[in-house]
């Protein structure tokens, strides 16, 4: 169970969110530029101090500002996955996936470079990769660093249609295959209904909306089979 | 070095070594200044801005003369000192240095400062979601990425210490051999009657060096501006 009570004031805008989550497969939220999604996922990064509120991860407090708690993001294990990717542009693709793995992972390392096809890019720089190359290094990096749970920030706002579903049908994978909760931050309805069990819907700072996400409907990209490549 | 006199060969080494070490010995110092400036917010911040630019806007002589009183044998620092460890600090080869690297000091932060600014502010906070302290990310992804303008401001910083002349003559005077630096001889040169060839010569070393700093950060600056741009 994620427990998000927050509350922020930034000059003329106010967060004000008081809500539970299933710790468990992909949650969307969503809501016009400038409700809060960004502002509410610094918060629970640690990226930003709420004024006041309560964030709990299963059990693990992360921040609570009546207990004076405030774990710094490098003891969240919190991963970010940003729109374009926001790769380290001075190390190769191999230094970025290794920049936040703790030592003797290369067994980690080894599936993850085959679950997202990563081999032939790990002498690459950022700079030479193209957009979906760029989210796929951006996802092993963050997985790399075992997180408890993924924020995806508008992950692929940046890519051109066709791109853009097959890296959804990607996250979907890899949430199935690593079982690796995941807030999925999107202004897009049909990238949510597609991709999320459940949806929060953010405005002006405060939780309008939570619906549960009908998935009994067979979809089709979960016919895929497990040794199939993705070519993002 | 051919056709050159003992005093000029002096005033070029010590010129050359003064710069060098000017620039090394602040460069730490004006690293951190200029990511806290350009990083960081706290009350303050508009003083410690202005004082790192103090040494810009003065007339070099008054900030030599500032230093003079500071570090001279009846200051605040320059009496401690002499009397601690028995060095006196005016006049002498290290108040070339103190001077070079006072004058260059506001070049330096301010590339610094303008290229940690320049740092999309996301590359820290994907750093520390991976979990790295705010030191390892300071080493691994700041200061690698502030690298083109490190460099920067180190051959502003040279170019400035190599030119630097009020200062030097206030705080270390202007002593053959020791305290003589490149524009200090060209100064004296030029009020010597027939020193027209020596001053010629000293021109075009300063021409050199300045020219061969410029050229040499640029060819740098282009291969390190490669490696960290995305």
């Amino acid at each position: 169970m994620i427990e998000i009570q927050v509350t922020l004031t930034q000059g003329a805008f106010s967060l004000n969110t008081r809500f539970d989550l299933e710790a468990q497969g992909i949650t969307g939220l969503t809501g016009r530029s400038g409700s809060g999604k960004s502002t509410l996922c610094a918060c629970i990064a640690g990226h930003l101090r709420p004024d006041q509120g309560r964030i709990v991860f299963n059990d693990r407090v992360l921040f609570d500002s009546a207990a004076k708690v405030n774990l710094p993001p490098a003891k969240r294990r919190i991963g970010l996955v940003f729109q374009d990717g926001a790769l380290f542009p001075h190390r190769s693709v191999q230094r970025n996936l290794t920049y936040g793995a703790k030592p003797g992972r290369e067994k980690l390392f080894t599936e993850i470079v085959q679950m997202l096809d990563l081999a032939p890019l790990l002498r690459a720089r950022p700079r030479n990769l193209s957009g979906g190359e760029r989210q796929r290094v951006a996802i092993g990096r963050a997985l790399m660093a075992e997180p408890e749970l993924l924020l995806l920030d508008e992950p692929v706002s940046a890519l051109d249609p066709g791109l853009r579903a097959r890296t959804l049908d990607l996250i979907e994978r890899v949430q199935m295959r690593t079982g690796t909760p995941m807030i999925f931050i999107s202004h897009s309805p049909q990238e949510v209904n597609r991709l999320c069990a459940r949806e929060v819907i953010l405005t002006r700072g405060e939780v309008s909306k939570i619906t549960k996400i009908d998935r009994s409907k067979p979809y089709l990209h979960l016919a895929h089979t497990e040794d199939q490549k993705w070519a993002v | 070095m051919m056709g050159l006199s003992d005093m000029e060969r002096d005033a070029l080494m010590l010129s050359l070594q003064a710069s060098s070490w000017a620039v090394l010995w602040s460069l730490p110092f004006a690293i951190i200044l200029g990511w806290i400036l350009g990083q960081k917010r706290f009350p303050g911040h508009g003083l410690l801005n202005a004082f790192v630019h103090l040494p810009l806007v003065l007339p070099p002589v008054v900030m030599g003369y500032l230093l003079l009183v500071l570090l001279g044998r009846n200051g605040p620092i320059g009496g401690p000192v002499e009397q601690i460890f028995g060095v006196r600090i005016a006049f002498s080869s290290t108040a070339v240095i103190i001077a070079c690297a006072v004058v260059g000091f506001p070049l330096m932060v301010r590339a610094v400062r303008q290229s940690s600014e320049a740092i999309d502010p996301r590359f820290a906070r994907a750093a520390r979601s991976l979990g790295a302290s705010e030191l390892r990310v300071f080493l691994t992804v700041t200061l690698p990425l502030m690298a083109p303008g490190i460099l920067t401001g180190m051959t502003l910083a040279f170019a400035r210490a190599v030119g630097e002349f009020g200062a030097t003559i206030t705080l270390a005077a202007n002593i053959p051999g020791r305290t003589q630096t490149l524009p200090l001889a060209l100064f004296s040169v030029t009020q010597s009657p027939g020193g027209e060839a020596a001053a010629l010569r000293l021109c075009i070393l300063s021409l050199i060096l300045a020219g061969g700093a410029l050229l040499l950060s640029e060819a740098i600056s282009r291969n390190v501006t490669a490696r960290v741009s995305a």
